[in-house]
């Protein structure tokens, strides 16, 4: 019993972990067509910039509790002035390339930006672990959980509800689904499709930023850390299918709870199992789970 | 345009001259390639220091103001100028960059490398070029095992000794020790030191338990999954070579759950966090710092000297990259003046390596014994300790020191037999 809660938590809280990374990132695909390499440096900025902010928010005296404030807006605003950035001043201008292109851009963009976090950060690291620390810890079947990693469950629930609300239950969710169906159809039927890239793109760079910021608490905020996420949000995203955040979600559990069960059952598959998932799910569905196969225009 | 015919044979002359004139060295000028991490998940707990401390020490030997007997201005009199090269890349590009170093900026000798890959790679380029290298930080004990090189040196010690006196200290302060669990990173320097130390705890107990050992991918970062598996299994120890941010990962993670209140935490890198997460390391936790560096280090006047200007001037105690790369470039530098005591004029490279092999010296960590690998390799005594705050801060007690005798293997035997054989010849105290 000890074991499979064990397994089963421990899958959850990793699932929910690369599902915050992994939703910025199908997001952006699913609108813009770009497989975003400079996703990874989304989440380096918002875990340097969560860091920052909690250690000069909790080093002027003022409450603890306000720490978790300051990640949220460390990533609101690293997100956004990024992303903001980034679309306006380079994407924008590549719009209508060749995803390889583009593939290639949003890398360039990731090491220059590897770059720019070594010369505003230096290489040592950060800490902000007062978060993590802070709320306690919860037992369950005699093991021990972190509240901060229970409670990364519920915001990535309800990153995952927001998410499919605004793009189901509302207007602008709804344009942007036709965006996503057929950007030419929808530019002829008034959509202002570069805003809505715009406002994705943002969206998608704040959600980066957030999985960094919420992240930071736990680990030790150092130069790299943004190239080594980056490669499992891409295993997430393809097994549940580029482009589908519902895809996403199953593809993060699946990733989530193959490694706990590694880790516990047979750790030395721990790094085979996700990969080997992964090529399984492409054996039989080469475009992911909840991707709808598409014929390719020549 | 018409330019006279004297005024054009000047010119191409120039040029001509230009492209076929050698740099010009000044003769009192040493040129000394340092490679350490400058990016990358490594620079910022070892590169980083290991350069600092580099930049520290040359000016001060330059200024000739060390304490005897390395008080003698740069090394043998010629002024050191360091040329910086960062480590980050792989082992292809440092070979790359070692020919760059030795062919193009025409460096005297090279000290650096922390990877034990490139550790391994860089060697046969060093011999090839003919160029006096020394190997500061990297711990595979392979580079000299497996090969035999006449200009490579390494000052530091492997990482044989970090496990086999932490299996020696386990058993001092665990009589009843029954189980040991491990996590170690997925690479050649996390598996050999489990297989170290596992290996020789096992000559001194047969009947260990190890319920769990796991060994994630390096720069990990989430080891939820791991600290519960090493919950469910537990043991007296866990040990972990972890190191930079994983080994502090580990660490905040683990302490949050709880994790190191029923079972001790070994960390064989553990010194360089203890001031870092001062307030987050548990009480009792067995930290090491691969050999008798930091806050294992002697009290002598070479280390009064160091800690004092480093933490004047980078805010910080030193760790003990830093200790290893002052270790390196201070061998290189006695074994050069002590060659240019035997000629005339400066020695040559050949001159510098006679001396250099079964070179005994004094570092800011103590006694460095050149006395493995043919006379290429240090030994040096090994300490462990358990944290504890005093007064609000970071010391250690329970330390407990083993001699160089008792921890490496005899010069013709590989560390992995030396152990699978139970350590024969060890001289303990």
């Amino acid at each position: 019993m000890k074991l499979v809660i064990a397994m089963l938590m421990d899958g959850v809280i990793y699932a929910s972990w690369l599902f915050v990374i992994a939703a910025g990132l199908t997001l952006i695909y699913g609108v813009m067509r770009i497989l975003n390499m400079a996703h990874g440096s989304f989440y380096a900025i918002g875990a340097y910039g969560g860091a920052s902010l909690v250690g000069f928010y909790l080093a002027g005296g003022y409450p603890p509790w306000g720490a978790y404030f300051m990640l949220l807006g460390a990533a609101l605003i690293g997100g956004t002035i990024v992303g903001l950035l980034i679309e306006r001043g380079l994407l924008r201008m590549m719009y209508g390339r060749d995803e390889v292109v583009m593939i290639l851009v949003t890398y360039a963009i990731l090491l220059i930006l590897e770059d720019v976090i070594k010369l505003i950060w230096g290489v040592d690291a950060y800490f902000a672990y007062q978060p993590y620390t802070l709320l306690g810890r919860t037992k369950l079947a005699g093991l021990s959980f972190a509240n901060y990693d229970i409670l990364l469950i519920f915001v990535s629930a309800l990153i995952c509800f927001v998410l499919w609300w605004g793009l189901n239950r509302t207007r602008k969710g709804k344009l942007l689904q036709a965006v996503i169906h057929d950007r030419d159809t929808a530019a002829f039927l008034g959509i202002n499709v570069t805003r809505m890239f715009t406002v994705t793109f943002v969206i998608g760079a704040v959600l980066g930023a957030l999985a960094g910021a919420l992240t930071a608490p736990g680990i030790s905020v150092m130069p790299g850390i943004g190239v080594e996420v980056i490669i499992l949000a891409f295993a997430v995203v393809v097994i549940g299918g580029l482009g589908s955040v519902g895809g996403a979600l199953l593809g993060a559990l699946i990733v989530g709870l193959a490694r706990s069960a590694a880790v516990h059952l047979y750790p030395d598959a721990e790094l085979f199992v996700i990969y080997g998932v992964m090529g399984l799910v492409l054996a039989f569905r080469p475009q992911g789970l909840f991707a709808i196969a598409t014929a390719r225009k020549i | 345009m018409f330019i006279p015919f004297a005024k054009k044979s000047a010119l191409v002359g120039l040029l001509v001259a230009s492209a076929v004139a050698q740099p010009v060295l000044a003769a009192d000028e040493y040129k000394l390639g340092l490679v350490t991490f400058l990016s990358g998940g490594a620079a910022g707990p070892f590169g980083v220091p290991a350069q600092n401390a580099a930049n520290l020490l040359l000016e001060t030997l330059n200024e000739g103001a060390l304490p005897a007997p390395y008080n003698a201005k740069g090394i043998n009199g010629r002024t050191i100028k360091p040329i910086y090269v960062d480590e980050a890349g792989g082992a292809t590009k440092q070979s790359s960059e070692y020919r760059n170093l030795v062919e193009r900026q025409g460096v005297d000798a090279v000290v650096g490398y922390i990877s034990s890959g490139d550790c391994l790679a860089v060697p046969a380029v060093a011999e090839e070029l003919k160029t006096l290298t020394v190997l500061f930080d990297c711990g595979t004990p392979r580079v000299f095992e497996d090969n035999s090189f006449k200009y490579v040196f390494r000052t530091g010690p492997t990482t044989t000794m970090d496990s086999v006196a932490a299996s020696y200290y386990i058993k001092d302060i665990f009589p009843n020790l029954k189980a040991v669990s491990g996590i170690n990173q997925n690479y050649s320097f996390g598996h050999e030191s489990w297989a170290d130390f596992y290996g020789s705890l096992k000559g001194l107990q047969a009947d260990i338990d190890v319920p769990t050992k796991q060994f994630p991918k390096i720069y990990a970062g989430q080891y939820g999954a791991e600290i519960s598996a090493l919950m469910v299994n537990s043991a007296d120890v866990i040990h972990s070579s972890f190191w930079g941010g994983d080994m502090e990962a580990f660490l905040l993670q683990g302490a949050a759950r709880g994790l190191f209140e029923d079972q001790t935490a070994l960390l064989t890198t553990g010194e360089s966090a203890m001031y870092r997460l001062s307030d987050q390391i548990p009480e009792g936790t067995i930290l090491g710092g691969r050999g008798p560096f930091g806050i294992y280090a002697p009290d002598n006047a070479l280390n009064r000297w160091f800690r004092d200007a480093y933490s004047k001037r980078f805010g910080t105690q030193p760790t003990y990259p830093a200790y290893k790369m002052v270790q390196g470039i201070l061998g290189l530098k006695l074994a050069t003046e002590q060659a240019a005591a035997k000629v005339s004029g400066q020695p040559t490279t050949e001159d510098v390596v006679s001396a250099f092999e079964y070179l005994e010296y004094e570092g800011p960590g103590g006694k460095v014994s050149m006395n493995m690998g043919k006379g290429h390799q240090a030994s040096m005594e090994m300490v462990y300790g358990r944290y504890a705050l005093k007064d609000g801060k970071p010391a250690v007690t329970d330390v407990r020191r083993y001699a160089a005798e008792c921890v490496n293997p005899s010069d013709n035997m590989p560390a992995n037999e030396w152990i699978e054989k139970g350590m024969p010849g060890a001289k303990c105290n």
